[in-house]
């Protein structure tokens, strides 16, 4: 796994440094082959949903780990985009036929129940999958962009900026919960069946949307991965060191903040996309605080400087969290709250800086070195 | 001292800070002219760090202009008066720990300085040139690959102020250079100092009055936020103001 690799002068490393490339194919091993062939679908799809929270975890490394922004509202950014995309299967669920005993056939169930007669306005667009894909990011990227325009434009960092986030995530449950005749309210917008005629409920559907999940994972790994090793990356570590310093070398501090915290919104989405489609509902419980602190747990435990650590932390937590709430429902929420705990006292650089401290070295025992590693050219 | 010649590359008027209602600097007029190296006394609490800070943007005045080159740098932001070329170095060494001293350098590399710019940044070999040209002058060049954590003090001194250089600045601002260097470090100091300042005006706070003797064209001295003396070494060392309040004791 990776920390932020230490470059020598005068030579561009490659793409992925050798621990770097052997941990993006021992993570792929495991998501593409041998869960797949361990598990059966609906363990399967259970651990496709936890690959969901695994995008938000990517972006936290982005931003918390590199840029040092912690955001304690990223379940906003997987929420929206979970919501764009349960929007426009509802509607397709929503046929007059499938619906007509309704008082208004063809609107989405939940609205009928709330005497809502017409199908809002800001509805009608998601009837287009394109437009609906396109609002999946556009429309939390919108958003972090606004928030971060507000923020980070004042100067509103550290400590603050969390709260703040936090906040954002509150409210934005409260309104969804309150808005119910528009959202489905607590019960978030369920019930959805085919994407575009395609019935997303069977087990070979969810293999299929697991493997989708996966490469989607992967695509946004690369991405991740460009822009650490980009002069971005080092600007943000630059930035979470001394931000005074990059600011008096020419650098607009915000803008770079606002970009890497948009990315990690996009980020986000993407996996709230892919979870709606995976366990066929989205709904409010995923969207606020609580989930939003638990994905900060799944990065902190991986280790915040690593994109692959972040994957592995969630997996693992996740995997931890469904065993021990089947044997032990009333514990596992303190077992969270420990690990949470461990993490920040004992091993604040988590699985990956654990593994790069103590099982790296292992390695390097057992096979001869002509001389350091070397980076991939 | 109204008057405003041309040929001035830095004209600070009536420059003016109130913090809740304490003036840190009152009505400071400022005029260096290009090519100068001007050192800025004045006992603790004159409000020299906050000149700087002022003139950088990193406090904004409360009154007057601070014009560079006919710019008006106190209506814009702070990186944008570091691409009109003044550079600015604080006074603790202010480096980045978690990087080398390559990446520290090419992080002040003029070149894409937007969000894309960065992202599309290559590291070629006019880079890669130039930042071996500054680390052999700054004393680094063997130090090239090492974290800047493990620098010692005057190292990352130096580091900051090569981070500074690779920038070129017209007006380069350094803020107390040497201080907590050993007496070697000091003598190397001064040495690279009077080598960048040979081609760009200077402006410079310190109190060890050796080193000031050795850089200065003229010595600014300022009390209690305003201007209290200026002129040569000489001149301030002998003027009774300047004894009464600072170098006497």
């Amino acid at each position: 796994m990776s920390d932020f690799p230490a470059m020598a002068p005068g030579r561009e490393t490659g793409f992925l440094n050798r621990t770097e490339m052997l941990g993006a194919a021992a993570l792929a091993l495991v998501i593409f082959v041998l869960l797949p062939l361990a598990l059966d679908p609906f363990r399967l799809n259970l651990f496709g949903k936890y690959l969901t929270y695994a995008f938000v975890a990517v972006g936290l490394v982005l931003c918390w780990g590199a840029g040092g922004i912690l955001s304690l509202g990223q379940g906003v950014f997987f929420g929206l985009g979970g919501y764009a995309l349960a929007m426009f299967l509802k509607l397709e669920a929503s046929t007059p036929e499938a619906t007509a005993i309704q008082s208004t056939p063809g609107i989405p169930d939940f609205m009928d129940w709330n005497q809502i007669t017409a199908l809002p306005g800001w509805w009608q667009p998601f009837h287009s999958l394109g437009f609906t894909i396109f609002a999946v990011v556009a429309v939390p990227v919108i958003f972090a962009f606004i928030i971060g325009t507000a923020m980070f434009r004042r100067r509103v960092g550290g400590v603050y900026f969390s709260i703040i986030t936090q906040a954002i995530a509150a409210i934005l449950t409260i309104l969804i919960i309150g808005q119910q005749g528009y959202t489905g309210g607590v019960n978030g917008i369920t019930d959805l069946r085919t994407l575009k005629g395609w019935d997303i409920r069977t087990d070979e559907a969810k293999t299929a949307l697991y493997f989708f999940n996966g490469a989607l994972l992967f695509a946004c790994l690369a991405l991740a991965q460009f822009v650490r090793r980009s002069k971005l990356g080092r600007i943000l570590i630059a930035m979470r060191d001394r931000e005074d310093r990059v600011r008096f070398s020419g650098y607009d501090v915000a803008s770079f903040k606002i970009f890497v915290f948009c990315l990690g919104a996009a980020f986000a989405a993407i996996g709230g996309a892919m979870f709606t489609l995976q366990v066929g509902f989205m709904s409010p419980s995923f969207v606020g605080i609580v989930p939003s602190i638990e994905m900060v747990i799944f990065c902190a435990v991986g280790g915040r400087n690593s994109i692959l650590g972040a994957v592995w932390g969630t997996l693992l937590v996740n995997w931890a969290k469904t065993t021990f709430s089947e044997g032990f429902p009333e514990l596992w929420q303190f077992g969270m709250g420990a690990l949470f705990i461990a993490v920040v006292l004992v091993f604040p650089d988590g699985l990956a800086g654990l593994w790069k401290s103590h099982v790296e070295p292992l390695f390097g025992r057992l096979k001869p070195r002509t001389s350091a590693p070397q980076p991939a050219e | 001292m109204t008057e405003t010649k041309d040929s001035f590359i830095l004209t600070v008027e009536d420059l003016t800070v109130s913090f809740d209602g304490f003036k840190a600097v009152n009505g400071l007029n400022l005029y260096v002219e290009p090519n100068e190296c001007r050192v800025i006394i004045g006992p603790n609490g004159a409000g020299k760090t906050t000149v700087l800070d002022l003139i950088c943007g990193r406090t904004r005045a409360t009154g007057g202009s601070v014009r560079f080159k006919g710019h008006e740098l106190l209506k814009m932001r702070e990186d944008q008066i570091v691409h009109a070329g003044v550079g600015r170095k604080f006074q603790n060494p202010s480096v980045y720990e978690d990087l080398t001293v390559f990446e520290n350098l090419e992080i002040s590399y003029p070149r894409g300085y937007s969000v894309f710019g960065a992202l599309a940044f290559r590291r070629d070999q006019a880079v890669r040139d130039r930042i071996n040209e500054i680390a052999e002058t700054i004393f680094l060049k063997d130090h090239l690959q090492e974290k800047a954590a493990y620098l010692s003090h005057g190292q990352k001194q130096w580091l900051e102020i090569g981070m500074l250089l690779i920038q070129d600045p017209e007006l380069l601002m350094l803020d107390e250079p040497v201080a907590g260097m050993s007496v070697a470090e000091r003598v190397k100091t001064a040495e690279l100092l009077n080598r960048i300042i040979a081609d760009r005006s200077v402006i410079v706070i310190e109190h060890d009055m050796k080193f000031v003797e050795d850089i200065a064209t003229r010595v600014t001295v300022l009390h209690q936020g305003k201007l209290l003396a200026e002129g040569s070494m000489a001149h301030v060392q002998a003027d009774p103001k300047v004894i009464e309040v600072y170098l006497g004791h």
